[in-house]
């Protein structure tokens, strides 16, 4: 009974932590700036690789990990500067660049890097419950989820920062005029979102095969939370990726991964045609 | 995007004197389409090396009836319309003799119905679930009475009837669990769960929990793709530890030069080539792969067969003094055409155009080393003629499943 209980929450607690992880960098630039990033796939394969060669290199896991994350913004800063800054109001022609950029990363870390890249051993081993064995690491991603949800609200609500980049999201124009630098918190938005991707890539590089096309298997889950979620991280990634989990838990549990897939996209139709704006924009509705 | 390499390996034939001869001719042309980007790029790229190897040093020796080999190779980066689009392109325009790739089932099937149309010959070069009986094409890789019909009544023995099948979700998937049932049921065994996976799926932690309830002997893995290989790292990081078989895993996938020791811990497979196979005929052959290509990762089962496959086609259309279709034919027809090939002499079965095989039990240990269990000779491909395909009288290019007979 108690083993049953806790692989339902086990289970729910994996696949939220998946989808909270591989949306919340994509959910920060679409929201922030409105720029759909085509290439967030590849920004978390990013951070995969970089982890995964900076550990092979001698440095600790943790270690690693905060490297891949940290190279994945980088890159991301300095392509904000050079690619999306010139293509600020032609929504349409930055989502084909990211996505030439996507193409350009996929392709060129096959040729520079190789077909395959040797994996690192999932760390933390297992624990049992009620006579089911659990992966220990499984639950640190859960934390891991829940943190980057605290560090987003703290970020955007509780600095300076913060305050600055919601006024740009409301209102850029008179954001601008009272002396906020657009172009900065721009910059900064897009290297904190590649930066999320390239946590969730060196979170999950342990537990994966790595190969230069890993990211597209981040993609889908990433987009539909986002679209289910609104252009709203706070109000909207949070509990769209909840209601997705709830979903997709039941169904692979009782109906198997396949239907768990077909359920998932299915209630992504349902809420879109209920709640065309996502989560936050219904939310933000009935507060006004 | 789309990559076109022009081999020509004919640059060899002058310098061995063969040079106004092998110019004079023209060149016996190879259309091959290997995936060397995409989801599948790790297994495909030995494929392409194996059959750059085999056209070097057929063109070394002076080439097929003194005609150099050419090589045409297209990228159809896993896409199925793509392997389509790019076969009508190499059939029609580059005007190839013979057809030779596709990785999956499905690309299989995806080219099969264009080389019937067109009247073309093809070799598939996998192994894979078996059951074409298409005169237009031949199969060198292993089919399943030579890898699970050893395999599986191996495990039963070892390790128990209780079994959890978890299998990618097309064709291959199904066709493969089909046949593990029908070999594993009239062994008294009880399939405890079996899953289907969709491809490109990574996370896993409900198929463990399934297991763990389930609490199987062993596991009949049949996952496919980078994505799905996965679950093994995660199924460890569980804490399920269960010996495991599979069709696709260690001579194919190289998963053991890939993963951390401990991952692939206690996989069985059956293979009739694979790397550490250390035969006088073996160990030279990887001396030439690993001249040729120092950094190749691992020298897979894929890669070989598509250097037999190069081999296999110059011994036929010797044998057949032509390049036609028909004449080839006639001589697979005969019943003793093969070749010497690094695993040992292997011969094309008349009835069903499939390859016999030296088939060897292998397995992986906690610190990824293969070792050979048992060996278990020279099978022959018999289920396609047992259960009535014939293609020295008929040609049905059907795909035949112990669920779909031919009707007699």
């Amino acid at each position: 009974m108690m083993g049953n209980l806790f692989s339902y929450f086990y289970q729910f607690a994996d696949v939220f932590s998946f989808l909270v992880l591989s949306a919340a960098g994509l959910a920060i630039i679409f929201g922030m700036m409105g720029v759909i990033n085509m290439a967030h796939g590849e920004f978390i394969m990013c951070g995969v690789y970089v982890t995964a060669a900076t550990f092979h290199a001698g440095l600790p896991l943790p270690l690693a990990q905060a490297c891949g994350t940290l190279v994945a913004a980088l890159i991301g800063m300095v392509l904000e500067v050079v690619l999306i800054r010139p293509l600020y109001n032609r929504p349409l022609d930055s989502l084909l660049v990211t996505w030439g950029l996507s193409l350009v990363a996929t392709q060129g870390t096959l040729v520079l890097v190789g077909s395959t890249f040797p994996g690192i051993g999932t760390p933390g081993g297992g624990f049992e419950v009620g006579g089911y064995g659990f992966s220990v690491y499984r639950m640190v991603l859960f934390a891991a989820s829940l943190l980057v949800l605290a560090f987003v609200y703290l970020l955007f609500m509780r600095t300076r920062f913060g305050v600055h980049a919601r006024a740009v999201m409301q209102n850029a124009g008179m954001a601008q005029a009272l002396g906020v630098r657009r172009s900065q918190v721009y910059a900064l938005s897009f290297g904190i979102g590649a930066g999320l991707a390239g946590l969730c890539g060196a979170l999950y590089a342990p537990t994966m095969s790595l190969i230069p096309t890993m990211g597209a298997s981040f993609i889908v889950e990433a987009f539909v939370t986002v679209v289910v979620g609104g252009s709203s991280v706070l109000l909207g990634t949070a509990p769209a990726a909840a209601a997705l989990a709830i979903v997709r838990t039941g169904l692979n549990a009782w109906y198997g991964q396949i239907i768990g897939q077909i359920g998932l996209l299915i209630a992504v139709i349902l809420i879109i045609r209920v709640l065309p704006d996502g989560f936050s924009g219904w939310l933000a509705k009935r507060e006004s | 995007m789309n990559r076109r390499s022009l081999l020509l390996g004919a640059t060899a034939a002058p310098l061995l004197g063969l040079g106004h001869f092998a110019q004079a001719a023209t060149p016996i042309k190879i259309g091959l389409l290997e995936d060397i980007s995409g989801d599948l790029a790790s297994i495909g790229l030995p494929k392409l090396h194996g059959s750059q190897l085999a056209a070097d040093e057929v063109n070394a020796a002076g080439g097929i009836m003194g005609r150099p080999v050419e090589l045409i190779h297209l990228d159809p980066q896993g896409d199925n319309a793509r392997y389509q689009e790019f076969a009508r392109r190499v059939l029609q325009r580059d005007k190839v003799d013979v057809l030779i790739g596709g990785i999956t089932s499905a690309s299989r099937e995806a080219v099969r119905p264009i080389v019937d149309r067109l009247n073309a010959f093809y070799i598939y070069t996998n192994q894979y679930e078996g059951g074409v009986c298409d005169g237009s094409m031949l199969s060198v890789g292993a089919v399943p009475e030579q890898q699970l019909s050893t395999l599986l009544p191996w495990m039963v023995e070892k390790f128990g009837k209780k079994i959890y099948t978890i299998a990618a979700d097309y064709n291959f998937g199904h066709l493969s669990s089909a046949w593990g049932n029908s070999i594993l049921k009239p062994l008294g065994c009880e399939i405890v769960g079996e899953e289907f996976i969709p491809l490109g799926v990574s996370q896993f932690a409900q198929t463990i929990q399934n297991i763990q309830r389930a609490k199987p002997d062993w596991l009949y893995m049949l996952d496919v793709g980078a994505a799905q290989t996965s679950f093994y790292e995660q199924k460890n990081a569980a804490g399920v530890s269960l010996p495991m078989a599979s069709p696709v895993k260690i001579m194919l996938g190289f998963e053991h030069k890939r993963f951390p020791p401990g991952v692939m811990k206690d996989m069985y497979a059956a293979a009739n080539w694979f790397e550490e196979l250390d035969t006088p005929g073996a160990e030279n052959f990887k001396k030439r792969w690993r001249a040729k290509f120092p950094n190749e990762v691992y020298v897979n089962d894929m890669g070989y067969n598509a250097y037999v496959a190069v081999m296999m086609y110059k011994m036929l259309v010797e044998r057949a003094k032509s390049t036609k279709k028909d004449d080839i034919r006639q001589v697979m027809a005969a019943g003793d055409a093969g070749i010497e090939a690094p695993e040992g002499r292997i011969v094309i079965d008349p009835k069903s155009q499939h390859c016999s095989h030296v088939m060897r039990l292998i397995s992986v240990d906690a610190q990824n080393k293969v070792s050979t269990l048992k060996d278990f000779g020279d099978i022959k491909p018999y289920w396609l003629s047992q259960v009535g395909c014939d293609l020295t009288k008929s040609d049905p290019k059907e795909q035949y499943t112990p669920d779909h007979l031919p009707t007699r």
